[in-house]
């Protein structure tokens, strides 16, 4: 096996990774917003937790898109054009949720800031729902056809049958899947964030969407095994793949553990390791297919028919490698400027 | 499948050409912003530390609208150009990569800082953040305008067995000569709307005798760099990259000058419309051997007409393109006018006062983005029919199996979200010019844009 794929494939994996443990605690934070934030004070709590953050965070996304592109470019095109409804529809909930975001405290009335933290709840919640979905119509698989392109409608009859929409019962259920955990992960942020009543609403949110993600961790493992067969061929195939799915199972117990000690930052921690955990695991077990067909294996996207030539992924590593060095120094220095329980300057906005 | 066509190039210009309003500004202030800070911090002077903070401000808003904005840019290319995408992608999804690993965590993060971190930071760490901000988006810039210029004159690759473009040499692609005249003229461009901006709000001030110390001092930054960027605008960067398209794309220039017959001492044409049909300008004002001398520096150099090349060569919309690059070169010229004048006024120590120029600046405001517009027009109609030029044609780009009716109504959607980000975002900088940079005192208790 070529190795540079390779490489390649693991590298947007794990940007891609980055930007669900990072974009994800301020979707979250977004999910819980309107729940666990009452009144002007708390909200501006919220916003002020994410507000240096969240744009950075976004970029992981971005900047996880461009190394696709260069290095998967077959997949990009077939994956982005196939998708082209739920795509856009996520472009406009982005929008719609940046906007909520900076506009929000421009302007001080009654009506403008109710307005736009609904806005933020609503968009934050759908976003999660549609990532994952997207991420089960990849488990899943979709009709590529010979030249290696597809299209998806929004749903046909919620079976995920040769002819799915990009919303089935299955997919439906993977969106419900990731919409909780990320619940999860925004609560435990806030509470990572925040002191008094919103913290403690915060807890209470975390305690409950935890025990629905443990719930559905197993369903969904499970049907998971049975849509896609592919999945327990690579465990069985690799068995050090099992790493992957510990890791997650060692987050979920140890969210549980740390919420009850009340060691707030590592809940947090423990909610990240799970989350990369269960993405890791997915990926792990679809390797080397990148985007499985549902109706001939022999039509797949994978590493090797999607990567751009060796000298294009060689040069790449040449400028990723201090790029990603780079990027990952001013997050941690952003990161540590902002450190610590979120502060309310007097009279501030 | 025609219409199909039709409509995913407007989808692309239409998202394009709204993301290009914001980040030009975002470019000039940028780069304002950074000399006020840089002045602020070498003079002691917090006057100017006003100026910034109100600049931060208006910053901050366009900035937003540009990132929401950019987001969907990065994704249409595999949405709506899925066999472009596919055939180019390992070759400009390099310099795409790059701007994203670059220059927008640069960007990000520290925009962050620079807006919340003004009292973390320090003097010198705020101003440093201001920087990086400017840096972050100069490079940005840099990275997707090569990106653009592989596409207006591709290098660095080579033909596969299939006639696949394969990338062999990574420096011909980031250091496209094309890049380096086409980003320096962009950036000029850009440089022309920040001070414009800056200088038409320090005007409404001293009209409306409020904030005249404010006033006074945007009016003369805003004209200082809009004379410099006026001139840059034109020459060299104008001029260069007048040049490289007489020398890469001939049957381009010849359609952005409306020059249909090959010819010795060619004519440029001010003025006068193009009729393709006839193949000929009506009503033209010519200046004879003016564009011989522009395109090969000589006066008789002959210059190849729209006739020397085959029908299914030529772009496809004519007229649209010889008017665009007739307005950026018009108004370019008015800019270094009302600029020039200005600067003797201000030199003489008679702006601030002299109200015609006042008035001048003010209305003038929106021209430099008209001017910017009709330039990426002309450049990007003058690509046609080819969208990679030489290589692939803009027909075989598209996503063959995204019909007409999605691509309608996403395009739809783009335009109803887009009217209403416009509508919301001149308000709140609207609101912003009204309220004025803070005075003394009141800027403690008011972070800027604050959570
Ligand atoms: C305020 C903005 C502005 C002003 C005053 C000018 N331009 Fe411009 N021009 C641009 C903004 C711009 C631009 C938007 O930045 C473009 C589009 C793409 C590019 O590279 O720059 C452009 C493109 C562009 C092109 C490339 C066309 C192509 O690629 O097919 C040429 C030849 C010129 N310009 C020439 C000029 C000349 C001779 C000017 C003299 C007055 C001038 N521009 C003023
Ligand atoms: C620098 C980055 C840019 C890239 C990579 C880029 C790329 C593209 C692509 C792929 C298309 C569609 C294919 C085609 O119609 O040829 C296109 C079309 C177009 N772009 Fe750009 N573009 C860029 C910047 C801009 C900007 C800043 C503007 C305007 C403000 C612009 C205006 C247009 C227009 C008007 C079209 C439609 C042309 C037509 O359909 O005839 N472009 N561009
Ligand atoms: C098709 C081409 C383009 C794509 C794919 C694109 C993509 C993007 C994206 C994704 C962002 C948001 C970054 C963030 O989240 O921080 C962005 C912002 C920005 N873009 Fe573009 N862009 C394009 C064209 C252009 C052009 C032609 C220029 C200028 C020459 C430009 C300059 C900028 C700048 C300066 C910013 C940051 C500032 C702001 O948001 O106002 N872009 N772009």
């Amino acid at each position: 096996m070529e190795t540079l794929p390779v490489i390649w494939f693991c590298i947007v994996a794990v940007m891609i990774a980055m930007y669900v443990v990072l974009d994800g605690f301020d979707l979250g934070a977004g999910i819980v917003h309107l729940g666990v934030a009452r009144n002007e004070d708390e909200r501006r709590m919220v916003l002020k937790s994410i507000g240096p953050v969240w744009d950075g965070n976004e970029v992981w996304l971005l900047a996880g898109g461009g190394a696709l592109y260069f290095a998967f470019p077959a997949l990009y095109a077939s994956s982005f054009s196939g998708f082209y409804l739920p795509l856009m529809i996520v472009l406009w909930l982005l929008i719609l949720r940046g906007i909520s975001v900076e506009f929000r405290n421009h302007i001080h009335n009654r009506v403008w800031k109710p307005f736009w933290d609904v806005v933020f709840s609503f968009s934050s919640a759908l976003l999660a729902i549609f990532f994952g979905a997207a991420l089960g119509n990849v488990v899943r698989g979709v009709p590529l056809d010979a030249s290696g392109d597809f299209f998806l409608p929004l749903w046909t009859n919620f079976q995920p049958g040769p002819q799915p929409g990009i919303l089935d019962w299955y997919t439906i259920l993977t969106g419900v899947f990731a919409f909780l955990t990320l619940t999860l992960h925004g609560a435990l942020w806030v509470n990572l964030k925040t002191v008094g009543e919103i913290q403690k609403r915060a807890q209470a949110v975390a305690r409950v969407a935890w025990m629905g993600v443990a719930a559905l961790t197993v369903v969904v493992t499970i049907i998971s095994f049975q849509i896609q067969p592919i999945l327990a061929t690579s465990f069985a195939n690799l068995p050090f793949g099992y790493i992957f799915p510990a890791l997650a199972i060692a987050g979920l117990a140890g969210m549980f553990v740390f919420m009850r000690n009340g060691a707030e930052d590592k809940a947090f921690y423990a909610s990240c390791a799970y989350i990369l955990g269960m993405l890791t695991s997915v990926v792990f077990g679809v390797f080397p297919n990148v985007l499985p067909a549902n109706s001939d294996p022999a039509l797949s996207l994978t590493i090797h028919n999607a990567s751009a030539p060796a000298y294009g992924l060689r040069i790449g590593l040449m400028w990723f490698t201090p790029g990603i060095l780079l990027a990952a120094s001013y997050t941690i220095f952003l990161y540590r400027k902002f450190a610590g329980k979120v502060q309310l300057e007097a009279g501030g906005h | 499948m025609e219409s199909a066509l039709a409509l995913h190039r407007f989808h692309f210009a239409f998202t394009i050409t709204f993301h290009y309003i914001f980040v030009q500004l975002t470019l000039g202030l940028a780069l304002l912003i950074f000399v006020l800070k840089t002045m602020a911090l070498k003079t002691g002077d917090e006057r100017y530390n006003h100026a910034a903070r109100f600049w931060a401000k208006i910053f901050a808003i366009n900035f937003a609208l540009g990132v929401v904005t950019g987001i969907p840019m990065e994704f249409q290319f595999g949405t709506n150009w899925s066999r472009f995408s596919k055939a180019a992608g390992g070759v400009i999804g390099h310099t795409l990569g790059m701007e994203g690993l670059y220059s927008f965590f640069l960007e990000s993060s520290f925009l962050g800082l620079f807006l919340f971190g003004e009292k973390i930071l320090g003097r010198v760490g705020h101003w440093l953040t201001a920087g990086a901000v400017w840096l972050g988006s100069w490079l940005s810039a840099y990275l997707i305008v090569a990106t653009n210029a592989w596409m207006q004159r591709p290098t660095g690759y080579t033909l596969g067995p299939n006639g696949e473009i394969l990338l062999s040499d990574w420096w011909a692609l980031v250091f496209n000569e094309w890049a380096f005249w086409q980003y320096l003229h962009t950036l000029a461009g850009s440089m022309v709307t920040g001070a414009f901006v800056m200088a038409g709000v320090g005007a409404l001030y001293l009209l409306l005798k409020k904030q005249e110390e404010m006033g006074r001092l945007f009016v003369r930054f805003g004209v200082i760099a809009g004379l410099i960027a006026a001139v840059l605008a034109a020459f060299p960067t104008g001029d260069q990259q007048g040049m490289l398209v007489a020398k890469h794309q001939p049957a381009t220039l010849a359609a952005m000058e409306g020059h249909f017959v090959t010819g010795e001492r060619a004519p440029l044409a001010i003025l006068g419309q193009p009729d393709v049909e006839q193949g000929r300008l009506d009503n033209p004002l010519l200046l004879p051997g003016v564009l011989s001398f522009i395109t090969h520096k000589r006066w008789d150099a002959e210059v190849k007409g729209l006739d020397a090349f085959p029908r299914e060569d030529w772009p496809d919309n004519i007229p649209l393109l010889y008017y665009a690059f007739h307005i950026m070169v018009g108004l370019g010229t008015i800019f270094i006018a009302v600029m020039a004048l200005s600067a003797i006024q201000l030199w003489r120590g008679k702006l601030y006062t002299f109200k015609p120029l006042l008035w001048a600046l003010l209305v003038m405001m929106p021209l430099p983005y008209v001017a910017n517009t009709a330039g990426w027009m002309t450049t990007e109609l003058g690509r046609q029919p080819w969208v990679i030029y030489g290589l692939m044609r803009t027909v075989e780009g598209t996503s063959p199996h995204v019909s007409s009716g999605n691509a309608l109504f996403t395009l739809l959607g783009f335009m109803g979200i887009y009217s209403l980000l416009f509508m919301l975002a001149m308000f709140m900088i609207w609101r912003e010019i009204e309220k004025g940079p803070a005075p003394e005192g009141e800027s403690e208790a008011a972070p800027e844009a604050g959570y």
